[in-house]
């Protein structure tokens, strides 16, 4: 009986082991052979002949170099940091207040009116893509980043207000309450009370709204044509290959160092990201 | 005094709300509307000027062969992935339940496709899956199970390129949807699973007769989520294949964009995307019912 | 219906820390009502989860119908259990909620609905039958976990304070449905709370744990009266038993035999005291006062009289405990010992 029950837990652990294996090491996967790829010397990637998983020959920084003297890398880096920057304030800008008042003072149309809002997330910029270049060409802001500065908040803001009257809400209204007993306004106590207690949740938005800036594709590519203002979405698939062709050491390298400093950040988040998106989504 | 608070704070609330709103109303709403116009009219890249065609667009768009196939392969490429994504996320959703040392590690490595920007991870397997020197290959080749000159062409062969397709869409959006499926998990009180041990189901019964029904609205949630994300997107077939070989891969985003804004024909690239639009709203009348049924329980 | 045993059962939790159960021993009487008493990290619950199967003992045996059970699962031990929150499954009707069971024991099908709705009928709920949890009041589901525990017709029934989720008034009638339910089916049952009321009211026999220790096992009449230990003293009866120490031994006795000294009957302990404060119950009064002179004087006691409204705040009133009221414990150990004489004055 004893022996039955704990080769059935031998089995269920091995098991349990083996899946967590497959799916890490198919997820993972092309993140691993971008660092490998990255390294590896020329002669030695293109050779048929040749182990792909080991260094057959030494480990080179030829392509790191490539990527850095050589192409507009770290203009693109550059540029979608100010971009992210910018998108990430006017989030905030636009957002913040828009969530509390549907967490606070809206009521029962706040519900509706939050979930009105999310929908609005939903609309894929494959759609409305087209009319919006025909937007950012006469506001005169085709080729420049202040159209993406413009037009990404279009997806941050929808998604910000979601996250953000989770936030709101979890905030006890007595403290509000007893805020204003003292004399603040309801301005007043958002300002300097709530905003103040919200800071993780701010956090959470920055750091999502600038995941999704850096993610983005279709509008970048759309409104943006030269080299020297594109971002690393659309820079790295595009201005990386040189005619017909490519050149992976350099473009794995450009791949590996735009995705994990953003993963890193996005991990120390996710448990907040999680509780709020939950709060909102299923009460 | 009471009255006269409550009427400030829904005026103070609606001053708060109504830069977003109409920031959306304004950069959302009009260019979907525009959207309309646009596929019932014959705007071009530098064309002035608007002409009412009525269904034109519509109807020479829908004689092109290109699209016939890229609306079905919008719902094949959907649909397959969408499936692979929900039954792949509930089983890591479940290994990854119970706390066990690295767990916050491996988290770390599964999340890696959701939040790398997607043209990147795309490149990424466009190395992997490449003609010449896919690794892949190599280790077909390697384990005998495939000839070294006649290997798959992933990207290259129409059926083997929708199935790159497919799996590329479903290695993005896996993550994603098992962080949903984990938070339904935990959601789900302890005592009811150990109520269900001490009635007497075992590992599987209680799978599929409890904890799979009862994380349903979170399973649609995932759901609905994961036929958005890939229905719309365009980046996926843009990056590892522009829709070849042959339009085999095409997809309606795809076509939209080539059409449009590559071809020039704002209008006939409107009308595509408008395609996009009955999906969107069933996604968004799905989404609803989730939220109000939740709402009462 | 089984005999439940525990042999020296421990449950740690963290290595080197102090065990969650810690060396228990029981024996359940066939067909009784058994209590496990205790306030909240006693270990109660731990031992229960143990007896059901949730939980592996660190230590000892458990033994069921005369059988080691320690490596079956829940499954294997035919037992019934109702959890706290009651653990309905809340997509499933309530007649498929009773019927689980049966379905996941394999019991053939057409066998269902008789049983279904014989449990349904022991508990009044045949017409909720096609309910769905949600819709139903917090009694209600407590008859729904109970039918669904009783279908199966198991050898023991362990219940997790399934009372202390409704509002007080209900749950006197719920208690009272409870002890009904059980002289009807008369299995063993095994009863956890922190509610000393529904121990007495309950039991058959109370186990009062502390620490995950057993302090007492025994009737009701027998822990209150008789408490094994200045714990099990004090945590049976409200207000509690007054304890006085006196070099090295603690003498108790309960509020309601201190009473004014010319209602004491037969050899009792005069005890002078100073009313500081007299509270009114309504169905009887509690006297707070602090002794005077003595070898106690200043120490407070309590008193339960059926009537003291002739008491006022600051009154000197000559108090009497019957000598055979008197309880003594060790002061080191904290244990019963026989009665010692006692200076007073």
């Amino acid at each position: 009986m004893a022996a039955r029950g704990r080769v059935r837990s031998v089995l269920a652990t091995v098991g349990h082991v083996l899946v967590l294996l497959l799916f890490t090491v198919v997820l993972a996967f092309p993140f691993y052979w971008m660092v490998i790829t990255t390294f590896k010397q020329t002669g030695d990637l293109y050779n048929l002949d040749n182990n792909p998983f080991v260094f057959n020959q030494p480990p080179t920084l030829e392509h790191l170099k490539l990527l850095f003297t050589e192409t507009r890398y770290l203009r693109w880096l550059g540029n979608t940091a100010l971009v992210g920057i910018l998108v990430v304030a006017i989030t905030l800008l636009l957002a913040l207040p828009a969530a509390y008042a549907l967490a606070r003072l809206l009521g029962r149309w706040g519900e509706n009116l939050g979930i009105g809002i999310f929908l609005t997330y939903l609309v894929p910029s494959t759609l409305l893509f087209i009319p919006l270049s025909r937007v950012v060409s006469a506001l005169g802001l085709y080729d420049t980043l202040w159209s993406v500065v413009v037009i990404y908040p279009t997806f941050t803001v929808p998604f910000s207000i979601w996250l953000l009257m989770g936030f709101f809400k979890s905030i006890p209204k007595e403290l509000e309450d007893a805020a204003m007993v003292d004399g603040l306004s309801r301005f007043g106590a958002f300002v300097k009370l709530v905003v103040p207690m919200s800071l993780s949740g701010i956090l959470t938005v920055v750091i999502f709204t600038f995941t999704l800036v850096t993610q983005e594709f279709v509008y970048a590519l759309t409104f943006i044509s030269s080299e020297s203002h594109q971002m690393i979405g659309v820079g790295v698939p595009t201005f990386l290959v040189r005619g017909d062709v490519y050149y992976w050491g350099s473009l794995m390298a450009a791949c590996l160092i735009a995705s994990i400093p953003v993963a890193l950040l996005y991990n120390l988040f996710l448990d907040r990201f999680i509780a709020g998106f939950t709060v909102g989504a299923v009460k | 005094m009471k009255p006269r608070v409550a009427s400030r704070g829904i005026g103070l609330g609606i001053a708060m709300f109504a830069p977003a709103v109409l920031y959306i109303v304004a950069l959302v709403g009009l260019p979907f509307v525009m959207a309309f116009l646009y596929a019932f009219g014959d705007v071009r890249i530098g064309s002035e000027g608007y002409n009412f065609v009525g269904l034109e667009n519509f109807a020479s768009v829908l004689e092109s062969p290109s699209f016939r196939k890229a609306l079905g392969n919008s719902f094949i490429f959907t649909i397959s992935s969408q499936v692979l994504v929900l039954v792949g996320a509930t089983i890591l959703a479940l290994a990854l339940q119970s706390r066990f040392r690295g767990r916050g590690f491996v988290r770390f490595l599964i999340l890696l496709p959701w939040v790398a920007p997607i043209s990147l991870g795309a490149i990424g397997w466009k190395w992997i899956l490449d003609s010449l020197y896919s690794v892949i290959n190599w280790v077909l080749v390697a384990l005998h199970l495939a000839k070294p000159f006649d290997a798959p062409m992933w990207l290259g062969e129409p059926k083997l390129a929708m199935l790159s397709v497919i799996l590329v869409h479903t290695w993005r959006l896996l993550p994603f949807s098992t962080v949903i499926v984990l938070a339904g998990l935990t959601a789900i009180p302890r005592d009811i699973p150990e109520a269900a041990a001490v009635d007497g189901a075992r590992f599987w019964r209680t799978l599929f007769q409890i904890t799979l029904p009862m994380m349903r609205p979170i399973l649609n949630v995932a759901l609905l989520f994961g036929i958005i994300f890939t229905f719309t997107d365009m980046t996926v077939v843009y990056i590892l294949t522009a829709g070849g070989p042959f339009d085999s891969t095409q997809v309606l985003p795809s076509l939209a964009f080539t059409t449009g804004i590559l071809g020039g024909d704002l209008s006939a690239g409107a009308a595509i995307s408008i395609f996009l639009v009955p999906i969107l709203v069933v996604v968004a009348y799905g989404m609803l019912r989730v939220a109000h049924r939740s709402e009462v329980v | 219906m089984a005999i439940v045993e525990t042999r020296g059962v421990t449950k740690v939790f963290k290595k080197g820390e102090l065990g969650a159960v810690n060396d228990v021993d029981l024996v359940t009487h066939e067909g009784e009502f058994l209590v496990f008493l205790g306030p909240s990290g006693s270990g109660k619950t731990t031992l229960l989860r143990m007896i059901a199967g949730l939980e592996t003992p660190t230590r000892g045996e458990i033994l069921i119908g005369g059988q080691v059970v320690n490596h079956m699962t829940p499954r294997e031990r035919r037992i019934a259990m109702v959890f706290q929150s009651y653990a309905l499954y809340p997509h499933l009707t309530v007649r498929n909620n009773i019927a689980f069971p049966l379905k996941a024991q394999g019991v053939p099908r057409g066998l269902h609905k008789e049983k279904v709705e014989w449990a349904a009928g022991l508990l009044g709920i045949q017409r909720l039958l096609e309910r769905k949890p949600r819709e139903l009041s917090g009694g209600e589901r407590q008859r729904v976990a109970l039918a669904r525990a009783i279908v199966r017709e198991p050898s023991v029934f362990l219940l997790d304070e399934p009372l202390s989720n409704l509002d007080a008034k209900l749950r006197a009638s719920a208690r009272e449905e409870l002890e009904t339910f059980h002289r009807r089916i008369a299995t063993t049952t095994i009863y956890v709370t922190h509610d000393q009321v529904e121990a007495m009211a309950m039991g058959d026999r109370v186990v009062v744990l502390h620490q995950g220790r057993v302090r007492q096992i025994g009737t009701p009449t027998e822990v209150y009266d008789d408490p094994a230990d200045t714990f099990v003293a004090t945590f049976l009866g409200s207000p509690p038993m007054n304890l006085l120490e006196h070099d090295h031994t603690i003498v108790g006795f309960r509020p309601e035999h201190l009473m004014p000294a010319e209602q004491a009957r037969g050899t009792t302990v005069k005890l002078p005291l100073k009313v500081q404060n007299v509270e009114y119950l309504g169905a009887d009064w509690i006297v707070y006062g602090l002794l005077e002179g003595g070898r106690f004087a200043g120490k407070p006691v309590r008193a339960r009289l059926l009537d003291a409204s002739g008491f006022r705040i600051g009154d000197l009133r000559e108090f009497a405990v019957p000598e055979d009221r008197l309880r003594f414990f060790d002061r080191e150990s904290e244990k019963k010992t026989a009665p010692k004489a006692m200076e007073w004055s």
